[in-house]
This record gives C-alpha cells, structure tokens and sequence, in this order.
C-alpha cells in the first residue's frame, strides 16, 4: 500500500515536471533573445542596445520556416519598405515573368517567378554567374542546389530554406496531385512546434 | 533515491536532450580579423537590414558576393565608405566607432552563416 503511493506520488511529480517542461516550450518565442541565441556574446554592451529579433518579426506575416516571416508577402503587403537603392543614379531593375523548370521530372514543375526575385534582387545577383540568362540554358540539379550552388545560393541559407519542396515545384503535371505526400506540409498560419 | 530526485534527474535528462539554442536564420559571424585584432566577432543579422534594406543594395550596389568568407574587407574599408561604411557612416546608420555595437559576437567563433531553421544549411558553409 504504502509503496503503491509512494509510486503514484513520483508519477504525479514526473507529470509536474514534464508540464513544466513543456510550458517552457510552448511558451517560448519563435525567435530566440539575443543574449541566449549562442553567438552574441551575453556581455557584449550591445545587448542591451540592439534590436531583438521578436520585437520586428513578430509583427510581420508569419511562416513556418527560416525567420518564420513571410518576406516576399510583407513587402507585398506595405509591413515592411525596405529601400532598393543607396546610390541616387542606381537604375532598379524589376522583372516580371515565370519560367517554368523541371519539365521532365517526377515532382511537380518548378515555378520561377522573375517578378518575387527582383523585388529583391538585381538581375546580377543571378546572370549571368548563377544561371545563363537564357531559358533552357543552365541545368538544374536538385544535388547541386542542396550543396549551396543555383538556387541554394540563397534558399536554405538566407531565403526560405529547401525542406519547403513545393513553394518551388508549386505547377502539378496533368493527373498529378497537387502536392504529393512526401514532405510534410504544414498550412501556412499554423504554429510549428520548436 | 528519492522520487523527488529521481524526477529532478529525469527532467535534468530532457533538458540535456533539448535542442541547443540557436541563432535567427541567415545570421552570419564575421572572423577572419576581427579576433586577431583583439576585438569581437562581428554579428550581420540579415533579418534586421532586409528589413530596412532589399538584397540588391548591399549584394549588388556595395558588391558583396554572396557567399560567407568571400568579401575581404577591412575595418579600413569600412570608415573610408565601402562595404558596411556605405550606410555606418552615421548618417543612415550608426558610425564605425560604435565598435561594439557590430563586435558583439561570443569569442572562438568561425567566420560563417548561422541559425539554419530546418536544414541548418550546406556543409560547405
């Protein structure tokens, strides 16, 4: 009897402790301090001064991945207005038009879309180092992109990163579900466990 | 062993199981002089200037190639106007002796892009 109690009593102090636990996940923010984020230094006197991650990103459109931020909808939306120039006689340059890539393979085909990119981006940043500017010029490879050639220049390292397969290969060929059930897709607005 | 102590184990356990905490993505560590020179690591958060700032101003105006370890600038460069000097030149943003304020970055650590969300980045940076 006495031993049956003293076991319900470690159960129940275990459930405490794991509640505990998972409050502090859940309530923990996307986006880590920066005096806990491991590469400021804690003592730095600019700790104090510079701007905390959660204090912008919190009030922009979120997502579930790389700064939880939806960066191209921000800009679309006015959230942000980030300036495209410093130097008054820089032409900006903005580009409007899709190319289609992946034609022949299994996931669905890529959708390029020029216009996204040159919001951000000059046209240089890519042609002609990166990619030929010509359509059908440059062969894509999923491997090399993983490695941080191509597209992987910037997705996976400052752009939304490559584990969001079907922000890309976003076009179903005919008779193809539109997102296969490979990786796991999670609705945008949802919040992600961290 | 108390259970009460038992439970402090288990909880010690799952917290050492926990991942680390980590930097916001795209985050990058500047350190190929910087602690040489005894000063700081520096921290480029990109959230922060993309905000205020689009790709093309630093990657295409100020000539910043796009891959971490790749620019070889100097604290020199900087006050005479290129690279971070173009806007740290306190009148777009603050002046570079506010040394701290960039030189914030925890000692011993490698020049490279930080805080990958998901796929913690290529393996070459």
């Amino acid at each position: 009897m006495r031993e049956s109690t003293s076991q319900a009593d470690f159960w129940r102090r275990a459930l405490v402790v794991l509640a505990l636990l998972a409050s502090a996940g859940v309530s923990g923010s996307d986006w880590e301090s920066l005096n806990k984020d491991g590469i400021h230094d804690p003592r730095s006197p600019a700790i104090q001064q510079l701007q905390q991650p959660a204090d912008a990103l919190s009030k922009l459109t979120p997502d579930t991945a790389g700064n939880m931020v939806r960066w191209v909808q921000s800009l679309e939306k006015g959230e942000i207005n980030p300036r495209a120039n410093i130097r008054p006689d820089t032409k900006i340059r903005v580009y409007d038009s899709d190319v289609l890539l992946n034609l022949k393979g299994g996931m669905p085909i890529v959708r390029f879309p020029h216009r996204q990119h040159t919001l951000w981006l000059d046209c240089v940043n890519c042609h002609d180092q990166l990619f030929k500017a010509e359509a059908g010029a440059t062969k894509f490879s999923m491997l090399k992109i993983l490695e941080g050639e191509q597209c992987g220049v910037c997705h996976g390292a400052v752009s939304f990163p490559l584990t969001e397969c079907f922000r890309c290969h976003s076009v179903a060929r005919p008779g193809q579900a539109p997102r296969p059930s490979l990786p796991i897709a999670i609705p945008s607005g949802a919040v992600p466990p961290k | 062993m108390s259970t009460w102590r038992l439970g402090l184990a288990f909880a010690v356990l799952l917290l050492g199981v926990m991942p680390p905490v980590s930097a916001e993505y795209a985050d990058v560590v500047l350190n190929r002089r910087a602690e040489k020179e005894g000063v700081r690591p520096v921290i480029f958060p990109h959230w922060f200037h993309r905000i205020r700032f689009r790709c093309k101003v630093c990657h295409a105006e100020l000539g910043f190639k796009m891959r971490v370890g790749s620019n070889d600038f100097k604290m020199s460069d900087i006050v005479d106007g290129r690279f971070c000097g173009a806007c740290h030149n306190g009148d777009i943003a603050w002046a570079p002796d506010r040394c701290d304020l960039c030189h914030s970055g925890k000692r011993g650590l490698p020049t490279g892009i930080y805080g990958g969300h998901e796929t913690g980045g290529p393996g070459r940076w």
